[in-house]
């Protein structure tokens, strides 16, 4: 059987490991390369990397971070942040990310989701939206949740999966950096529209919020940084709670 | 000893090199190349694969010599290749991934997508899954049945010959995810990011 995954989340900023409290507010927690050794060590089931400042900086230190990284965990890799083109991409699967995730520029080229579908496979394409709630409907912001693209995640969530999406990875900007848990109406309507993985993030605070995620969200593997990262809860414990409440997961 | 990796363009080999780079430590030399020449003469092959059963063909054939010399490795000397994911799957006969390719036909079968079940089962089949081991294969040597493996494919090898068949998970149906045929092996699942369980079954292909 399948097993939910949990995927802690580095936020990286100059190779340095921060979170932001609804994307602003950072504070330093550490060094990548010894804290995805700690998650790997400790359980989780893949490791993610959001260097959250990426669009406005020099992010060549991403790819040092990622080349270390890479030699130290074997489970898989997520980078994302500040990923603009099929080079970019090939650029990072050579440091040995496992897979990549595209933003804001997939909200502006799609072509970039098909052709490095197409170029590197689905399996390594993991297409991030960023959605925040306006109504009664989810638009799409770019740019580290710093623009609105006024488009309906749903939809978009739709076209991502045809332009060759292997997975999405869906925030709530309303919920990040709250913890009170996942948007869980966002994450169902999305999960239910499409028909790869979707992975929910945003708004995580104790460990039934990622129950939730996965019951109710229909999230295959749930994100979160701030329990894990802080010292909260232990990735181990994430997934004895999990496990408690009827949902599979590796031990 | 040397254990090369067929670099032939299929994607990213990134994380299989680190992985056998860890686990060979510096008493097996893991060589990493697309050189026809190289691989003649290596103990050890492995054939990694991402993207299309369709791209890594074309990727394979592209490599002037490069088939030849993996049937000859493999058919003739009898020398033990492991394959990786689509690098397994390329050993049917077939694949029916973006149009009918023609495979490189060393266990007779076929490569098809993953019946979703109208949508209940999602695709890719991304993440980590229990493996049945069905007979003893040398590489799950000290590897326990229900072992759990990273996954990451649409589409599955249905081999014709079931006396190849290592082991077998479950997704949507029972399918094969491991097997072995005298000298060739080869997994569904990715043993280089299925963490100290996986770098197990790189070292045991090392042993052989």
């Amino acid at each position: 059987m399948l097993k939910n995954r949990i995927i802690p989340c580095l936020d990286v900023k100059n190779g340095r490991v921060v979170k932001g409290i609804n994307f602003v507010d950072l504070k330093d927690a550490g060094d990548p390369v010894e804290q995805a050794k700690i998650y790997s060590d400790g359980g989780a089931d893949e490791i993610c990397f959001l260097d959250i400042t990426a669009s406005n900086e020099n992010r060549d230190t991403i790819y040092e971070v990622v080349e270390k990284t890479s030699k130290k965990c074997f489970v898989p890799l997520t980078v994302g942040g500040g990923v603009r083109s099929v080079d970019d991409i090939n650029k990072l699967l050579n440091c040995g990310a496992d897979k990549v995730s595209i933003n804001t520029a997939a909200v502006e080229n799609s072509k970039v989701v098909v052709d490095s579908s197409k170029k590197f496979g689905s399996q390594c394409i993991v297409v991030a939206i960023d959605a925040k709630k306006n109504g009664n409907k989810w638009e799409v912001f770019t740019h580290g949740g710093r623009n609105n693209s006024g488009i309906d995640a749903l939809e978009y969530a739709k076209k991502m999966e045809d332009c060759g999406a292997g997975e999405l990875l869906v925030t709530s900007m309303d919920r990040d950096g709250t913890q009170v848990g996942y948007d869980i109406d966002l994450m169902s309507k999305i999960s239910s529209k499409v028909n790869i993985p979707l992975i929910a993030s945003g708004g995580v605070g104790n460990l039934d919020h990622l129950v939730e995620g996965i019951k109710s969200g229909k999230a295959s593997a749930v994100l979160a940084a701030s329990i894990f990262h802080y010292g909260k809860y232990s990735v181990k414990e994430a997934k004895q709670y999990l496990e408690s409440k009827g949902i599979p997961v590796r031990t | 000893m040397n254990v090369t990796i067929v670099d032939y363009k299929s994607g990213n080999i990134s994380s299989v090199i680190n992985s056998f780079k860890e686990v060979a430590e510096n008493k097996v030399k893991i060589e990493v190349t697309s050189d026809v020449s190289k691989i003649k003469s290596t103990d050890k092959v492995v054939l990694p694969g991402q993207g299309s059963f369709k791209s890594c063909v074309d990727a394979l054939q592209s490599i002037k010599g490069l088939v030849d010399c993996l049937n000859e490795f493999v058919m003739n000397k009898k020398k033990p290749l492991l394959g990786i994911c689509v690098g397994l799957q390329m050993f049917a006969d077939v694949g029916y991934e973006e149009s009918e390719t023609k495979g490189l036909g060393w266990i007779s079968g076929k490569v098809t997508k993953i019946d979703n079940q109208n949508g209940i089962y999602k695709l890719p089949h991304i993440g980590w899954n229990q493996i049945n081991i069905v007979k003893g294969s040398k590489i799950f040597k000290d590897i326990k049945d229900k072992s759990h493996m990273y996954f990451v494919h649409s589409y599955e090898f249905v081999p014709t010959d079931k006396n190849s068949i290592s082991a077998t998970t479950d997704y949507s149906s029972k399918h094969v995810c491991a097997v072995e045929k005298e000298n060739i092996f080869g997994t569904q699942f990715h043993p280089e990011k299925s963490d100290k369980t996986g770098l197990k079954i790189i070292n045991n292909f090392i042993n052989l």
